[in-house]
């Protein structure tokens, strides 16, 4: 749990960093008579009713939540009270401070805000109390506050905030606010509820696909069975026929039936008859990628890192050989895709459950043909996120159809088989390893080759010339281990298959891969996997705590009961360090059971507590699915899998125990979302081969190989 | 016209006899607290409750349901009480939530059931029912609590 010790540094690490730059500015039409608003992200009228603005989008990870907790309590701000409104997208004013864009992925939420928030609301509270100081004609430093009051105890005088909202409005924005020190913490570190929990379980939580609009329809479009390709020409004249049909309309990734229900729309699209331009990907199946995989492996790649001289080692010496293979992956948010949109003469409205409000307001923009300040986009709760719901396509169709329906508001929603088959996917790769051990069983070269396509590359998000995408050698390029010989090579193989960055993207497969390596070599030289990795991991300590506190935790060497095994995984992602030690046992059919997963994280600082866990659990529910279940394959073209019943999910009897560690290690705060995901797969299949004696190099798990003759 | 009693209150709906009860709650009633997740009972985001038994709204028929009993996550509680609801906010089940309303009405058939279900139980009654934040531990605890909550054992 949280000390003391590590929130007054995890507080003056927050505090003390300069590096973002942002001013304090002064919140836009502030002006308002009666209000105090020293800048975006937070207003208290003459009732004194606080309301903060969140600029994350809800998507399960508690951002309702953590924002408002961070700002209330730097406010001094009763927390049941406040008020929270969800940002337009307007990157001006709520931008993130790093990315400089209004776009939420990569578990940016806290670590990105956090120090900003802390300072827009300390620069309010030091103008309230400023503001006191002059009614009462003290000095400043005598006034200090409690949540909503400022008070002046020498004489035991107080003022509400609400009466002071237009004296503060009239002072300066301190530029340099004090911030509260963690033992003046109300909220920050301490177990809050989540604000939207109320709301989420009787129904009353907007989602995207609960958007309702007077006079709308509900449109849904008829996608190409094979990814990127294009409509040639199509005959609607039964489509048309159909009752309550009210339109058919191209749009650039299909055939749009628009109608007075989704029923009658999906009916709709049933009846078309759309001739395809299929495209390049119609030439593409699973099984050439991997010979071609294969192949391109044999291949020098582009060198991603070289330390010493590997390549002559391991020519010099028995290397040992492994390959690792990991399939495509598909987001599956619980909540298929959809938008809803009205353009009008003025402009378009929309109503989307996106991960970038900023970037699909510029999208509405250019598709509309309109200034951006023509655009308003409002959030609603996101079902799932996963890095899925940045993604343009489901925008586009909503923005295309509202454009041709012009002045009727239309939602625009997905079926369960478009969203697997038409996804943004995890890269499927190919990777090749060699190593060999010195006298004591060290590593003294290593080599990893991966195959396989890049997201940053793909999408023309990587800088002009760049040869290895940061993406697909994340977590394999920054490995920890102190390796004397270490060459690390990138062979791009990209087919077209669209990729996106699904939760922990390049490390939610990079760390399953060099957690896997590395434990066969502690195998290999009869080392205790633990141990061998400490030895790895002097120039990095965190990794080497977090590893320290798992095992600690989870009893590592102690006996199991018969047919029980424990293994390790320790992976950085995100800004955090985590690691997990899995405990599992595989029935004679081969069924593998976790039964129980001790995880430990050491994000920074964690702003709360219950929530961090929340995001280990869920992250461990991901991984395992992906372990389990996880594949995407295609053939010809077409995803072959296409909903629940062949694209399955982890369920409730599969669930392990999951219990969470937090290692307050006072550092800058890290991510939360993606970094539970990396280390769960390489702990699971490690502890399976100390079960049974086999490897597991390819995911998912494939069962038959584990069964006992 | 086909009629059902919707959470208490008498509905007439004006719809094709195949459309799935799921689409006529959210789209014709409004009530969109019960989920589309996948369209072919495999997720059960879309559990309601029919004269009492938890079906798969996306596959029930609109016909199927005429003259019965129909309650959805609306129709649980008034004051967000229902000793489920409780447990499930005392808990902090959900993330994003989408699946929630689905799992609420599964565990609701559950304890109305059997009044303190063990852990097999709930795997039984539950894996229909799919969570991709993957809140399954909550959803296990919580469980036991509202049980607790009902039996007085609070």
């Amino acid at each position: 749990m949280m000390t003391r010790r590590t929130l007054l540094k995890g507080g003056l690490a927050a505090g003390a960093g300069l590096a973002i730059g942002f001013p304090l500015v002064r919140r836009a039409g502030a002006q308002t008579p009666g209000v105090f608003a020293p800048n975006q992200w937070l207003k208290i009228d003459r009732d004194g009713v606080v309301t903060i603005v969140n600029s994350v989008p809800e998507m399960g990870q508690g951002s309702l939540t953590t924002t408002t907790m961070i700002i209330a309590d730097e406010l001094d701000t009763a927390l049941d009270k406040v008020k929270v409104e969800q940002a337009p997208a307007n990157p001006g004013l709520y931008a993130n401070p790093v990315t400089k864009a209004q776009s939420y992925g990569g578990s940016r939420g806290v670590r990105d805000h956090i120090e900003m928030w802390r300072k827009s609301a300390a620069a309010a509270r030091e103008m309230l109390k400023q503001a006191a100081a002059n009614e009462w004609g003290v000095p400043v430093d005598q006034v200090e506050t409690e949540p909503d009051t400022v008070v002046h105890k020498p004489s035991g005088r107080k003022l509400p905030y609400g009466q002071l909202v237009d004296k503060a409005q009239a002072l300066p924005v301190p530029q340099n606010p004090k911030l509260k020190t963690p033992d003046q913490f109300r909220y920050m570190g301490k177990m809050v509820k989540r604000r939207d929990t109320p709301d989420k379980v009787n129904g009353k939580a907007i989602y995207g696909m609960d958007v309702v609009l007077p006079g709308m329809l509900i449109a849904s479009v008829e996608r190409c069975p094979v990814n990127n390709g294009k409509v040639k020409s199509f005959d609607a004249t039964a489509t048309k026929q159909i009752k309550g049909v009210k339109d058919v309309v191209q749009v650039t990734n299909g055939v749009a039936v628009v109608a007075d229900s989704f029923w009658t729309a999906v009916k709709g699209r049933r009846a078309l008859k759309v001739q395809w331009d299929e495209g390049a990907l119609a030439q593409v199946s699973t099984p050439m990628i991997n010979r071609e995989y294969e192949a391109a492996s044999k291949q020098p790649g582009e060198v991603a890192r070289n330390d010493g001289d590997a390549e002559k080692v391991l020519a010099a010496g028995k290397p040992i050989e492994a390959v690792y293979q990991v399939p495509f992956l598909e987001h599956a948010c619980m909540e298929p895709m959809n938008g809803t949109a009205q353009v009008t003469d003025g402009g378009c409205t929309l109503w989307l459950p996106t991960q970038n409000p900023g970037g699909h307001q510029q999208l509405a923009a250019r598709l509309v043909g309109v200034p951006v300040d023509k655009v308003t986009v409002h959030t609603t709760m996101l079902g799932g996120g996963f890095g899925r719901r940045g993604e343009a396509d489901f925008v586009t169709d909503a923005v295309e159809v509202a454009k041709a329906m012009k002045g009727t508001p239309v939602k625009t929603m997905w079926t369960r088989e478009d969203d697997i088959t038409h996804g943004f996917y995890r890269p499927a790769t190919y990777n090749v390893f060699r190593a060999t051990l010195d006298g004591n069983g060290m590593p003294h070269a290593w080599s990893t080759r991966v195959v396989g396509p890049g997201i940053l590359i793909q999408k023309g998000r990587a800088p002009a010339g760049t040869k290895v995408d940061p993406a697909a050698v994340e977590a394999v390029r920054n490995m920890p281990y102190d390796i004397p010989n270490l060459r690390i090579e990138w062979v791009n193989k990209d087919y077209g298959m669209p990729l996106g960055f699904w939760r922990s993207v390049g490390p939610s497969q990079n760390g399953f891969i060099i957690e896997s390596f590395i434990d066969e070599l502690a195998h290999a030289a009869k080392k205790d996997p633990v141990e061998y990795r400490k030895a790895l991991l002097g120039k990095s300590p965190r990794h080497k705590a977090v590893l320290e506190l798992v095992a600690q935790k989870s009893g590592w060497g102690s006996p199991l009961p018969a047919g029980r095994a424990r293994g390790v995984g320790v992976v950085f992602s995100y800004g955090s360090y985590a690691a997990t030690v899995a405990e599992v046992s595989v029935a004679p059919d081969g069924t593998p059971t976790v039964h129980k997963l001790v995880t430990g994280i050491d994000a920074g600082i964690a702003v709360n507590p219950d929530q961090v866990k929340a995001q280990m659990e869920g992250g461990a529910v991901y991984a395992l699915t992906a372990v389990y279940y996880g594949a995407i394959t295609l053939d010809k073209g077409r995803v072959v899998q296409s909903n629940f019943h062949d694209y399955q999910m982890l369920r409730i009897n599969e669930m392990p125990v999951v219990e969470v560690h937090i290692l307050d290690s006072g550092e800058a705060a890290g991510g939360l979302g993606e970094p539970g995901v990396p280390s769960v797969a390489p702990a699971v299949t490690n502890a399976i081969f100390v079960a049974t004696g086999k490897r597991i190099r390819t995911l998912p798990i494939d069962r038959n190989a584990l069964k006992r003759a | 016209m086909i009629s059902l009693t919707v959470n208490g209150k008498a509905q007439q709906v004006d719809v094709e006899p195949d459309v799935p009860l799921l689409w006529v709650v959210r789209e014709n009633l409004n009530l969109t607290g019960t989920k589309y997740g996948c369209g072919i009972a495999q997720c059960g985001s879309c559990t309601v409750h029919v004269d009492g038994s938890p079906v798969r709204a996306c596959v029930t028929p609109i016909s199927a349901v005429a003259g019965k009993k129909v309650t959805t996550i609306e129709g649980l509680s008034t004051m967000n009480d229902h000793p489920v609801q409780k447990a499930w906010i005392e808990v902090d089940v959900p993330q994003c939530g989408f699946c929630q309303s689905g799992q609420i009405m599964s565990a609701v058939a559950l304890l109305n059931a059997k009044a303190s279900p063990t852990d097999e139980d709930i795997d039984n009654a539950m894996s229909g029912n799919i969570c991709r934040c993957g809140t399954y531990q909550r959803i296990r605890a919580a469980i036991h609590r509202a049980a607790a909550l009902k039996g007085g054992r609070a």
